[in-house]
């Protein structure tokens, strides 16, 4: 195979890579070799072609030279292509008649013997000199980006960055589940490690959500369907009915002081159960939007169509409206900002902890509530019987670090603990015992906080509880839960009495993260989470373009984190929409004329880029949602798809260069 | 289908009523029963501490003295049993070098380990092979108002639950159930009984043992149900024993489960080893039998 | 004078290759998983008798401090009800461990001597292995004439009663084919390239 009109004038470069390559491949020889190669004008070698002299050594060759093409043999083309990309166009050339050698990786760092190193390093750049031959100039694909965004999950993570946005004068649409925005940030009473109210430092953000003309806030509502390409969604969110009209209800509760029901008899979802509240209610009294919902299952008119509706009747604003339907709103979004949150583990599947078996064992959460002024308490901790409890046993990594059940470490639940242990015995006086097995607290002033429970007189035991059992074997135990744990930094085992047991339950992946995973393109780690794209260097960032993490859905994080992740999914968002376009690698394929429509490429592509055209019937390629893996392009029966920079010309040459001299 | 039926030493000595209750109700339910000829001792926990190798061949020999008898699986009422003919088997299938030396080894025997054959305890069979429905239709003289503790023991369930929850298995209190009776809510269902700690060391194993029984009488039971011989034999034999040292808090009778099973299925009791009890079965014999 | 026992170790008692036999001869691969958090220890009813509680036991073994692993009380009183194993967040098979460490103390001559529980096992073990099976009532009397005799004499009740309703029978327990089960014990361990056990 040779080139149709003479080769064309190639500049060669190797680099040292400080050490890195010139002690193992002798990178004289290998510059020495390309001098005698067809088409190569400048040969050269430096220490650090990374480097801007290095760049600029390209560059004045391009123009002194009149090169036509450039080949780097470096380190990764992950590393440093776009560099190298870059200098060649500066020089005035397309930047896709540009190879790159990877001589660090796949050579230098590999192999041990020089000689044969330097011969592999020949052989490669020998192919690559061939191959760019076969270069054609490309250009970059430019996509508009839509500036609206959608955030689904209307907890911390999502309200900031949500508010992060809509500071910046762009569009939002504000997507939950639940009837209100809060999470579980809402539920908390105190936060770690300054103990200020919860509720007073959220629900300013809440109402901020609220006041905001930018933010579309869209509670009660799913997301149904996600169509499109970084700068182009198209949206489905079904918006369930809640029988109250959103514009005219200003939360002013007449409706559920009216309805039928006297008293509140069905379990609060808010309160965990451990409230009742009406069929038509309020989550609770900071609510964003404070609009009431009504709950078909319980109420009257839904479930026997015979109520006489006083709610309708108190509602001076005539906001009741029982013949409301399910909508489905299709909105046009650029980015994706996911925030869907975690839920807390369920110590029923620990059924040695006695959760569900015996009524005064709680959970970290259902702490959170009782000891809240505006739980279903009052803020009073109290057993099931109306008793304040004397004794109180806090047990860390209920449902984390257990290869039974989630095996990671929840991170917040030991704060969580600290957090309660001084609640509670703020609330009731009792003696709290605290069993861990490692006590992590840290981040800022949480250590701190820590030395402060065991000035407060906290018992610390190092264990995990064995089990809770409600059977006595000591006078001191009759009508208690006893607790059978070994006092590790002691080495023997004791049984321990108390009234009340709090579970610090560990934080787990929502039961729908795979159906929301599924629909958004993204991946999930091994414990459920959805994955970032690089666990240091991309922490919000998916695999997908234009869909960024926030909050507990990625990993449990304390709040904080969540807040900072928000925003840095805002700032992601906010530097894509400030471009206003996005510019796409021209590695894509292109199906030619003689595709049969045979369809083999379609449930193949990963990014789901290749539909079939329905008027042509042959494969069409969305170039927005091309990423240039090549899949369609090898598994094609009859070879009908091409693939920019992997033309079979070009990896021909390669191939056939490369084993030359074997 | 068939069962190779797998005593082990205790249902000919201390559980001799197992023996007889398990095959009373076999026979009451139409079971078709064969003793595994020439079965030796499954090595128990005792073999397994002082040497293992051996402990899997004394299993592996009767897995295939049983595997010539044609039967769909080896039923073994002792939890000792049950569970160290279980564990031999998948550590003879999990390790390639163990399985070589041991089916070596029974071949030098003259016999051939297949390793195919499975291994059942009664519980497993009567509700998942019997059927509580068909149980339930063959009940001549239900237990109506006896309030049973059902005791599991530890390894029924422990370390493999191949057909019962480990946490609270339910399996007896649903045959129990069947047969009319009331099984109380039993919190120590799975607790050790002590194992042979109360030959040994006996204040220690009474010390377990009364445990059982007093949360046992607390929780409302007229009896307790067993499912292994070493834990009949513990909470049955040492009540005196326990009463001097703990006090009088913790006497109860304590039967196999297929001594009540047996009753309700209309077996007269002497077929069911009920006079071989040492706590008292008398109220139950008066009121049932 | 009373003399004062130092307690510390210096890094030579510690046999650093044991925690790798161990993992082997008991097949737990997470012995090196072991967070100390003392579920064993916590959820086992013999463990208010142990002199180390099984995390410590774990521990001692994990760092290789092996006589104080292996001459524990701890390992015998393991009823393998495996409560431990089961409950375990780090799927330490803990009682598969102790069964170990049993086989390694006899090796080594190092149980407790004045334990019944070991001379039991090796009773047990003896007994079956010369007859196939094990008949309680020799074995205890076996048990108690070598440990504890006047133990024996308060039982009497009770090994009465056991008699009188055929519970407790003295005629020694055999198998027909005890040579073929001999064989096959016997091959076993020369397959498996082990030594007798002392």
């Amino acid at each position: 195979m040779g080139l149709a009109k003479g080769s064309p004038r190639t500049g060669f470069y190797i680099c040292h890579c400080g050490t890195n390559i010139a002690d193992t491949v002798d990178v004289d020889a290998v510059r020495r070799h390309a001098e005698e190669l067809p088409g190569v004008v400048v040969s050269c070698d430096y220490k650090y072609m990374c480097s801007d002299p290095g760049q600029e050594l390209i560059i004045q060759d391009i123009k002194e030279h009149r090169l036509e093409r450039v080949v780097v043999a470096a380190c990764s083309p992950l590393l440093h292509e776009a560099t190298f990309r870059g200098a060649v166009e500066r020089g005035g050339l397309n930047p896709f008649l540009f190879h790159m050698v990877n001589i660090r990786e796949q050579d230098a760092w590999v192999h041990e013997d020089r000689a044969q190193a330097t011969r592999k390093a020949r052989d490669l750049i020998r192919a690559a000199i061939r191959r760019v031959a076969y270069h054609r100039p490309l250009e970059r694909m430019r996509v508009g980006v839509n500036p609206n965004t959608l955030i689904i999950g209307g907890g911390i993570a999502g309200i900031n960055a949500a508010l992060n946005l809509s500071m910046a004068g762009k569009r939002v649409y504000l997507v939950e589940r639940e009837p209100t925005i809060g999470g579980h940030m809402a539920k908390y009473d105190k936060t770690f490690p300054t103990l200020d109210c919860a509720a007073c430092i959220l629900t300013p953000k809440m109402s901020a959500v609220r006041d905001s003309r930018n933010i579309v806030l869209w509670t009660y509502s799913e997301v149904e369907k996600i169509d499109g390409y970084i700068g182009n969604f198209r949206v489905q969110v079904r918006r369930k009915p809640r029988y109250v009209d959103e514009e005219t209800c200003v939360g002013c509760m007449q409706c559920v002081d009216a309805c039928i029901y006297k008293d509140a008899r069905f379990p609060s979802e808010f309160e965990l159960g451990l409230k009742k509240r009406k069929p038509v209610y309020m989550p609770f009294p900071q609510a964003v939007p404070p609009v009431v919902a009504i709950d078909p299952k319980t109420c009257l008119h839904f479930k026997t169509g015979k109520c006489k509706e006083p709610c309708k009747e108190a509602c001076a604003r005539d906001s009741i409206r029982f013949d409301q339907r399910e909508v489905v709103e299709e909105i046009e979004v650029g980015q994706i900002i996911v925030a869907t949150g975690f839920q807390t583990f369920d110590p029923a599947r620990l059924p040695q902890y006695g959760y569900g078996e015996f009524p005064n064992v709680y959970t970290s959460l259902e702490i959170e509530r009782l000891v809240n002024a505006s739980g279903p308490t009052g803020g009073q901790v109290l057993l099931r019987n109306g008793q304040v409890p004397q004794s109180v046993g806090i047990l860390h990594c209920v449902g984390s670090r257990d290869e039974n059940t989630n095996r990671w470490c929840s991170t917040v639940c030991c704060m969580t603990a600290l957090k309660l242990a001084h609640l509670v015995k703020e609330h009731t006086g009792a003696t709290v015992y605290s069993f861990y097995i490692d006590m992590r607290c840290t981040g800022k002033g949480y250590e701190e906080f820590y030395d402060r429970m065991m000035r407060e007189g906290v018992q610390f035991v190092r264990g995990r509880v064995g089990e809770v059992r409600d059977w006595e074997m000591a006078p001191e135990e009759e009508g208690k839960l006893v607790l059978r744990v070994e006092d590790t930094l002691a080495g023997f085992v004791r049984r321990i009495p108390v009234d009340l047991v709090i579970l610090a339950v560990g934080m787990e992946p929502r039961a729908d993260a795979e159906a929301v995973q599924r629909m958004l393109h993204i991946s999930r780690s091994n414990d459920g989470f959805f994955l970032e794209r690089h666990p240091k260097l991309a922490p919000v960032e998916t695999t997908t373009d234009g869909v960024y993490l926030a909050g507990c859905c990625q990993g449990p994080k304390d709040i904080p984190s969540a807040v900072a992740q928000g925003s840095a999914a805002a700032a992601h968002v906010l530097a894509m929409i400030s471009k206003g376009h996005i510019e796409l690698e021209p590695n894509t394929v292109a199906v030619l004329d003689d595709c049969s429509g045979c369809k083999t490429c379609i449930p193949l592509c990963p990014y789901h880029a290749l539909t079939l055209n329905e008027e042509s019937k042959k494969a069409q390629v969305n170039l927005a949602l091309c990423k240039g893996c090549g899949t369609c392009a090898a598994a094609c029966p009859s070879g009908s798809i091409t693939q920019n920079l992997f033309e079979d010309e070009q990896i021909d040459a390669e191939i056939e260069e490369t084993l030359a001299h074997v | 289908m068939k069962y190779a039926y797998f005593p082990g030493c205790s249902l000919k000595g201390t559980g001799r009523a197992y023996e007889e209750s398990f095959l009373a109700v076999c026979g009451a339910l139409g079971m078709e029963v064969e003793e595994i000829p020439d079965w030796n001792c499954c090595g128990a926990t005792a073999y397994m501490s002082v040497d293992e190798t051996q402990a899997l061949a004394l299993a592996a020999r009767n897995l295939a003295l049983a595997e010539r008898l044609q039967a769909g699986a080896v039923v073994a009422p002792c939890s000792g049993c049950y569970l160290e003919l279980m564990k031999s088997k998948k550590l003879i299938e999990e390790y390639d070098d163990t399985g070589r030396h041991i089916r070596r080894a029974i071949q030098a025997g003259g016999l051939t380990y297949f390793g195919k054959i499975a291994i059942r305890h009664p519980l497993d069979v009567f509700v998942n092979d019997v059927g509580l429905e068909a149980i339930r239709s063959k009940v001549r003289q239900p237990l109506t108002g006896l309030h049973v503790a059902p005791y599991y023991g530890c390894q029924v369930v422990r370390p493999f639950a191949t057909f019962d929850d480990q946490r609270r298995p339910t399996s007896m209190d649903r045959l129990l159930e069947a047969a009319g009776a009331a099984p109380v809510d039993f919190p120590l269902r799975t607790r050790c009984c002590g194992g042979s700690l109360t030959g040994t060391v006996t204040e220690v194993g009474l010390r377990l043992t009364y445990i059982l029984l007093r949360e046992a009488t607390r929780r409302g039971a007229d009896v307790i149900a067993a499912c292994c011989p070493l834990c009949q034999f513990n909470l049955d034999s040492y009540q005196r024993e326990i009463k001097r040292r703990h006090g009088g808090d913790a006497e109860i009778p304590v039967v196999y489960f297929t001594q009540l099973l047996g009753l309700a299925l209309g077996a007269p009791a002497d077929r069911l080893g009920l006079r071989r009890n040492i706590s008292s079965v008398r109220p139950l014999l008066a009121a049932w039998a | 004078m009373e003399i004062i026992p130092q307690r510390m170790r210096y890094d030579s008692q510690r046999d650093p290759r044991f925690a790798q036999d161990l993992m082997g001869s008991s097949r737990c691969k997470t012995l090196t998983q072991c967070i100390q958090c003392g579920t064993c220890s916590g959820l086992c009813p013999l463990s208010a008798y142990m002199d180390l509680t099984p995390r410590r036991v774990i521990n001692l073994a994990r760092a290789g401090f092996k006589n104080d692993a292996l001459s524990c009380n701890t390992i015998w009183l393991c009823a393998s009800c495996y409560a431990c194993a089961v409950e375990c967040p780090k799927k330490v098979s803990i009682t598969d461990i102790m069964y170990s460490l049993k086989r390694l103390a006899i090796r080594e001559g190092l149980y407790p001597k004045g334990s019944p529980i070991p001379v039991l096992a090796r009773e047990f073990s003896r007994m079956v292995r010369s007859r196939g099976r094990a008949t309680e009532s020799r074995l205890v009397l076996n048990l108690y004439l070598k440990t504890n005799l006047l133990k024996l004499l308060g039982m009497w009740r009770m090994g009465l009663k056991l008699i009188t309703r055929g519970r407790f029978s003295f005629r020694a327990e055999r198998i027909e084919r005890v040579n073929e089960l001999r064989t096959v014990l016997a091959t076993a361990t020369a397959e498996a390239g082990e030594g007798p056990v002392p």
